[in-house]
């Protein structure tokens, strides 16, 4: 018990060295006059921003609104993307029809189609949120289809020889059996959406946000302002793939864990 | 139970009897499927054009796009944007694939490499490469060191994660194998742990190109003066959509040739799985 809890301790110190030493660096080389450069902050300052711009509420509504937009479209694209990807590997007929063209399409780099979609649907949140779906869309479609093209052969056979009813079949048996490569759709949903939402805010520049903290920053040289919002950004990254795991271990728990028991 | 082996079995035979022509009449109708929708889309975008339901800085007629599309190609000036923009992914990708490698590799073969460098790989790849955009454009300005750097960072992340996730991930029944047939350190690590790890990591190095596009087009968007995604920029603010979807079509291309070549190198790589098999 000991021995694996020193064990952990000293993963853990070994971990904090090298963060920590860049932050005792950093926090020295303003200390003892090391550097000059008008660019970059003492450390203490990130913090005193943070602090005046949570008092102010500032932080609060630009990552409110970030969140609002990014889950919005993540929402949206993911339902199409799941239908879509349903009906795509459900009928063969419709994956001959529309896979094709998916695929290709999908090759366009994603921030390619926001100078578009700023000509069609202007720069508000309508625009942010029809991007931020499309961003969300093709993950979740492909793996959806995907997993459904490769649930097993005797699960289906199992299920007609129960005689369930197609929608039967569905829920019962195609859905549970996909639903690890559908939650890894999700899952990678998840993180493009928040990629995407920072590029949005980035590129369609109206309203509030995370990005438009960090290009104000960047435009004012804020260097304290662009340093807190990156790390608001890592953080919030942090917490949804956080909860996307933890999601996905609870609702694949009935799974069991028999392919980590050899 | 008896009907299932007696359903297997006829089927089974005439496939294996013909198969080139069975292969060959299914392409052929895939092939025939795959055009229906691309054509109703065009047929319906020309026919929007054609009757100004929406003004044509908006949505420009397809032939318009295609005669922009051919003066872009023949003035040079799409593939001089396309050649900078090549240019600058290859030399960014390789210089962070080249790094992801390396620390995949360290953290994957030294426990205390991992323990040390680990946690704080963890805390950088948590914050996209956009997200770094605007500090990087503070420190070193928005020259082509800016592209290079973004860029290897989208592709460092993917590189160094799964060749790290590979080489942890080889079976210790292989290093077992490897045990008793007493091969030294070297051995064991060119003979069993790379080939064990080598499909992860390359599925790494494919994630990797697909970020560094993915990277380029966004920092060309936000910062560049030269390049497919200063096309895309430049065209969208005189409003001369066809410009912009002519470089977004060679942007999609791209993107789509990037990535077959390195499944057709993965085909070549992975040649000695198959024939086990």
């Amino acid at each position: 018990m000991t021995a694996s809890n020193n064990a952990d301790l000293r993963r853990l110190l070994r971990g904090v060295t090298l963060p920590a030493l860049l932050l005792a660096w950093w926090w020295a080389a303003f200390r003892f006059g090391w550097t000059e450069a008008v660019l970059v902050v003492p450390i203490e300052k990130v913090w005193d921003t943070a602090v005046r711009m949570s008092s102010t509420g500032v932080l609060w509504q630009s990552l409110g609104a970030s969140l609002a937009r990014d889950l919005a479209g993540f929402a949206l694209g993911s339902l199409a993307g799941f239908a879509l990807g349903i009906a795509l590997g459900l009928s063969r007929l419709l994956e001959n029809l529309v896979g094709p063209t998916l695929h290709t399409i999908k090759q366009i780099s994603l921030f390619a189609w926001i100078p578009l979609i700023s000509v069609w649907f202007g720069l508000g949140d309508t625009a942010k949120v029809i991007f931020l779906s499309l961003a969300a869309f093709f993950p979740v479609a492909l793996n959806t289809f995907e997993g459904i093209r490769s649930v097993p052969r005797e699960l289906i056979e199992v299920g007609r020889v129960f005689a369930l009813s197609p929608g039967q079949m569905l829920r019962r048996v195609v859905l549970p059996a996909a639903l690890p490569s559908i939650f890894n759709g999700v899952h990678l949903a998840l993180i493009y959406a928040w990629l995407a939402t920072l590029g949005a805010e980035y590129l369609l520049t109206s309203g509030i946000g995370i990005g438009n903290l960090l290009t104000d920053g960047r435009e004012h040289l804020w260097m304290d302002q662009v340093l807190l919002g990156i790390v608001m950004v890592g953080l919030v990254g942090f917490g949804l793939n956080l909860a996307a795991t933890r999601i996905e271990t609870r609702l694949l728990r009935w799974r069991g864990n028999s392919t980590g028991q050899y | 139970m008896t009907t299932l082996i007696a359903n297997h079995v006829p089927a089974a035979l005439p496939a294996v009897r013909r198969p080139r022509l069975r292969w060959n009449h299914d392409a052929l109708r895939r092939f025939a499927l795959s055009w229906p929708l691309p054509l109703a889309v065009l047929l319906l975008w020309s026919l929007a054009a054609r009757f100004e339901w929406l003004p044509p800085q908006i949505l420009p007629p397809p032939s318009m796009v295609a005669a922009t599309f051919i003066d872009l190609m023949a003035s040079g000036e799409l593939p001089d944007n396309l050649w900078i923009s090549l240019w600058r992914v290859l030399a960014g990708f390789a210089a962070g694939a080249a790094g992801g490698l390396a620390l995949g590799v360290l953290m994957g073969l030294s426990p205390t490499a991992k323990d040390y460098l680990y946690p704080s790989f963890r805390a950088i790849a948590q914050v996209p490469s956009i997200g770094w955009l605007p500090l990087l454009m503070m420190l070193v300005g928005i020259g082509e060191a800016l592209k290079i750097i973004l860029i290897a960072k989208a592709a460092f992340v993917p590189v160094a994660l799964n060749t790290y996730k590979g080489l942890e991930n080889v079976s210790t029944r292989f290093i077992e194998v490897a045990r008793v047939y007493r091969f030294t350190r070297w051995q064991l690590l060119t003979k069993v742990v790379w080939p064990a790890a080598f499909p992860q990591v390359w599925n790494g190095i494919r994630y990797g190109l697909t970020h560094a596009w993915l990277a380029l087009v966004a920092v060309e968007l936000l910062a560049s003066s030269e390049g497919l995604g200063f096309m895309i920029v430049y065209g969208r603010q005189l409003y001369q959509l066809d410009v912009v979807l002519a470089a977004v079509v060679v942007v999609g291309a791209v993107g789509f040739a990037l990535d077959k070549v390195l499944a057709l190198i993965e085909n070549h790589l992975l040649r000695w799985r198959r024939d086990g098999f």
